[in-house]
């Protein structure tokens, strides 16, 4: 295996809460244009776990590295290593503020120094193609969610991370918003860019991910590429888990 | 009314409103930087300075100017710490305001969202530049109306000065009633000199809040 | 003699407290009365007439413009002037701050059933409650809540405050601590440091745990 082609590696990671165990020990290699579902019932540590992977939370045991690099929680320098993570949260975090362009235009501007004709091409052409060329001048509390959320994909992708992490993007989102976000993020996933996506939406998790992952009581039960872990799972966890989707009368 | 006992003395008037703007501008204006830094030192919690911020805080907060104007001008120059009533009025009304100016602009800061600031950090922005394009420009519009408040509140207060000999409005008006009997025109002129003073700045600031509650910020 | 030694000499402590005890007694009867008072305007606030909101509001608005130490002048000495009648500084200071605490609850009680949301009256009334019921277990509970820690908060400036009647010729805890400073000026003339920093003290120690209590209260029913 090439090694060059290794953009997350997370070794024995661990993380509590004062007494609560979030993360009991997780291993987890993310190469180069991979995207990664990771699913699992509530408080099972999936979104603990992706704050962890971009240095939101301290950790306990165990290390996150970054094409090699430590990500470490409240280092000086984490912010440099930030910029190579993107990362979209279940509440957009769109900045009330600014415009939906001056939203897009922040970190590289600021953060990379990038010169403004250039970024405001590229912010616009990525609006465009999540169908947002209209709304450049709006401001978030004009938009609704699913605008919202997908400008806020738009914001983390023209800092052109290596790797992007999405927190349960549309979680809360009206059911029929969920759609147009999700696609945007499903082209996302076709065009190679790498994901880790923590998510709810069963159906797009098959659809996005090359490989799927299961998480409970803070550790990985079952890791398989989509058309095994949907069809015929390895583990009696997984089968349950799954069943807890369909209805039957 | 006694119309020629008002035109004899409404210099005197505006001799000391003059005073009691610009010592209580100053005042003010002190009292937002003393309350801006205070704030910075307890939403950082920077070690020692969190401490000593918020014990002023309660300290200017719950204590009259009055009694802390008394403090500064008749009992420090007893150690030697000697101040004249201008430089009185000042501090006094930057030490009080300072507490309540903090108050609200640490409320201010405080009320930004955490997702806004994970939002920030994540895009790779680092203390500085959270602090400038995030934190404030959301605080600002938030701390405004009671920063606003305060500013008006302050003014108000500058009405005690008179405690520390300074020659403002108060001191004129209880002059001239002491020293004429022209009771109503002295204090006719007081009412008028204050509303010509609060009224624009309270009426400027009304409506500097409907716009920002247009905005929706 | 020590400039300290004068607060504990004789007693003068006593006094000071004496003297504390004048601005405390006329902030608690107009704390008092403004609570009636009060509660009344902000009733009659809240009515729909528009007349009536629109007198109120002139009312709070004049009251709130004025420095209180102009209000003050006016009625110790113009009321005087005016009437005839001679009130003494502490009556004087007893109208003006129940005219001005009154308004000012009068607004922290709109204000509290203003913040009563919508559906709170109409869940209470889809229970079957009647209209009685629905204010003595819904609406009134909600609204005391959300008052108490503003009133006392209130209470606290008025507190604050009432050290202005030394200016109307009240003989407060300022005046008791400057006729101590002067009878020891020659015993003990750093004597002045000492006594305003008690004061200082004396108005801290009664104002910051109201405060205390009233953020604490405010936490607790947000």
């Amino acid at each position: 295996m090439d090694n060059e082609d290794v953009v997350i590696e997370v070794k024995g990671l661990k993380k509590s809460f004062g007494e609560n165990v979030i993360i009991n020990g997780i291993d987890l290699t993310v190469r180069k244009g991979e995207t990664v579902v990771l699913i699992g019932p509530s408080g099972c540590g999936k979104s603990t776990l992706l704050r962890c992977l971009n240095g939101l939370e301290p950790i306990q045991e165990g290390s996150v590295l970054l094409h090699g690099e430590p990500v470490e929680y409240g280092k000086r320098s984490l912010y440099k290593i930030r910029q190579k993570i993107g990362m979209v949260f279940q509440d957009y975090g769109l900045f009330p503020h600014m415009t939906v362009l001056d939203n897009v235009m922040l970190a590289p501007l600021k953060v990379q120094k990038r010169a403004k004709d250039e970024v405001k091409k590229e912010a616009m052409a990525l609006l465009e193609r999540v169908g947002l060329g209209d709304k450049a001048k709006s401001y978030p509390s004009q938009l609704s969610g699913g605008q919202q959320q997908r400008a806020a994909i738009v914001r983390s992708l023209v800092v052109r991370p290596d790797i992007m992490l999405l927190d349960e993007i549309t979680a809360a989102l009206d059911p029929e918003m969920v759609h147009e976000v999700l696609n945007v993020v499903l082209d996302l996933a076709k065009n190679g860019s790498t994901m880790i996506i923590v998510t709810h939406e069963m159906a797009f998790a098959e659809a996005a991910a090359n490989r799927v992952i299961l998480m409970d009581g803070g550790v990985i039960v079952e890791e398989n590429p989509p058309e095994k872990f949907f069809k015929d799972p390895d583990t009696e966890r997984a089968k349950r888990f799954l069943s807890t989707f369909s209805y039957s009368r | 009314m006694d119309w020629s006992f008002i035109t004899e003395y409404y210099p005197l008037y505006i001799e000391s409103a003059v005073l009691t703007v610009t010592i209580g501008g100053l005042g003010i204006i002190l009292s937002v930087i003393v309350g801006i830094l205070c704030a910075i030192a307890r939403y950082y919690r920077i070690p020692l300075l969190n401490g000593i911020a918020a014990a002023y805080t309660e300290l200017s907060r719950n204590t009259p100017l009055i009694v802390q104007l008394f403090f500064l001008y008749f009992g420090l120059p007893k150690i030697g710490i000697v101040f004249s009533s201008e430089t009185c009025g000042v501090v006094g009304l930057a030490f009080l305001g300072g507490g309540y100016m903090s108050e609200s602009i640490l409320s201010g800061l405080l009320s930004v969202r955490k997702t806004h600031l994970e939002a920030a950090a994540s895009l790779g922005l680092n203390g500085f530049q959270t602090m400038t394009n995030v934190i404030l420009p959301q605080a600002a519009s938030v701390a405004t109306p009671a920063v606003c408040a305060n500013v008006i509140f302050l003014l108000k207060e500058t009405s005690v000065f008179s405690a520390v000999s300074l020659a403002d409005l108060m001191y004129t008006a209880k002059d001239l009633i002491g020293m004429y009997y022209s009771t109503t025109e002295a204090l006719t002129m007081l009412v008028i000199a204050y509303l010509i003073i609060i009224l624009p700045v309270s009426i400027v600031f009304t409506l500097l809040e409907r716009r920002l509650h247009r905005a929706g910020i | 003699m020590r400039g300290y030694e004068v607060l504990f000499a004789g007693n003068n402590f006593l006094r000071l407290l004496g003297g504390l005890w004048v601005t405390l007694r006329i902030s608690l009867i107009s704390i008092a009365l403004s609570l009636v008072l009060g509660i009344l305007l902000g009733a009659a606030m809240t009515v729909k007439n528009k007349a009536v909101k629109a007198v109120c509001k002139v009312y709070l608005e004049i009251v709130r413009i004025m420095p209180q130490l102009v209000w003050l002048f006016i009625v110790f000495f113009g009321l005087t002037r005016s009437t005839g009648v001679n009130l003494s500084g502490e009556t004087a200071a007893v109208i003006v701050f129940t005219i001005w605490g009154a308004a000012e609850t009068g607004d922290l009680v709109r204000g509290a059933f203003v913040s009563i949301p919508k559906h709170q009256y109409e869940s209470g009334l889809a229970l079957g409650l009647g209209k009685a019921q629905l204010y003595i277990y819904v609406i009134l509970p909600q609204t005391i809540r959300r008052l108490t820690p503003n009133i006392i908060n209130l209470s606290t400036r008025m507190i604050k405050t009432t050290a202005l009647v030394s200016l109307i010729g009240v003989t407060e805890v300022l005046k008791v601590g400057k006729q101590i400073i002067d009878a020891n000026r020659y015993d003990a003339p750093d004597a002045a440091v000492w006594v305003y920093a008690a004061i200082f003290l004396m108005y801290f120690v009664i104002c910051f745990p109201l405060s205390v209590f009233s953020k604490k209260l405010a936490d607790r029913f947000k």
